[in-house]
């Protein structure tokens, strides 16, 4: 439950943001490592060092990282004003959604029925669970 | 591209699944067996960092980012995060028969819909083919099997 002093809409615009900042730092750190291409051939042609050092020189991978860390932020910003088991699985099981719309739209991925019911179901799993 | 996993993947997808969940039970059990760190004392927050169960958690969830970029090079988002799902159903499993936590109706409602969920994206295919992909496939293809023509007449 919501701490008392908390209402409901900024309660909603925290756990937004939470989910918000994961799904853009999600979906750039995808297209960060689609745009360097398969890791394991990587490493098998320039070995480890070679792929550390493709990962940590493609600019879109720490932008995406920026936003992961701003939603790490996010969530003990928003711990600190509503409870764990409110906040927890409602960040959890919307971004499971709300990454399937956006791998979607700017990812291109082939979200066919299979993957929307997958995204679904883990959703409300995942709400289940953890709460 | 091959749409079928080969086991290392599915060893990597499987290392996203379980490194996350058992990372985050390790600093959690970590943390609580520390006394209460205030803002004031900012250096034991440091100190925690080299305590065996928090070591142990950072540790994993330095090993699920790496296998987790890895997964994203070779395969969709939308296949990724379903599909590695499964890792706290695995926890709660653990917590069930090891730990001897009590597993509420909700909580086997949430463990059935997940392992679903899982089952529905894994039978499809782990990576989308894009158009443009297609096209360089092709014209890769078409330059593989011009260069093999040339050899061809070069050997004859």
């Amino acid at each position: 439950m919501m701490a008392p002093q908390t209402g409901l809409w900024p309660a909603v615009a925290m756990i937004a943001a939470i989910v918000l900042s994961s799904t853009t730092g999600e979906v750039l750190t995808a297209a960060a490592m689609k745009s360097i291409g398969d890791l394991d051939a990587v490493r098998a042609q320039s070995g480890m060092k070679g792929a550390i050092l493709a990962v940590v020189t493609c600019p879109l991978f720490f932008i995406g990282v920026g936003f992961l860390a701003l939603s790490f932020f996010s969530l003990l910003f928003a711990l600190n004003h509503l409870s764990l088991s409110l906040v927890a699985p409602a960040s959890a099981s919307l971004t499971l959604v709300t990454n399937a719309v956006a791998g979607k739209i700017f990812l291109k991925e082939n979200v066919d029925r299979r993957r929307w019911a997958a995204a679904v179901l883990v959703c409300v799993g995942v709400y289940l669970l953890a709460h | 591209m091959s749409h079928q996993l080969s086991p290392r993947q599915y060893f990597v997808l499987g290392l996203v699944a379980l490194c996350a969940p058992l990372g985050d039970t390790c600093l959690s059990r970590g943390m609580t067996q520390l006394p209460a760190i205030s803002l004031a004392h900012p250096l034991t927050l440091v100190a925690a960092v080299f305590t065996p169960w928090i070591g142990a958690g950072i540790a994993l969830l330095i090993g699920f980012f790496a296998s987790y970029l890895t997964a994203l090079s070779w395969a969709d988002l939308t296949f990724v995060l379903p599909a590695t799902a499964l890792g706290n159903v695995i926890v709660a499993f653990l917590a069930r028969f090891w730990l001897q936590e009590p597993i509420s109706v909700a909580r086997w409602m949430g463990i059935v819909l997940i392992t679903l969920g899982v089952s529905f994206v894994a039978q499809g295919p782990s990576l989308t083919v894009q158009p443009a992909a297609t096209a360089d496939a092709a014209e890769t293809a078409g330059v593989v099997s011009e260069d093999s023509e040339a050899e061809r007449v070069s050997v004859q």
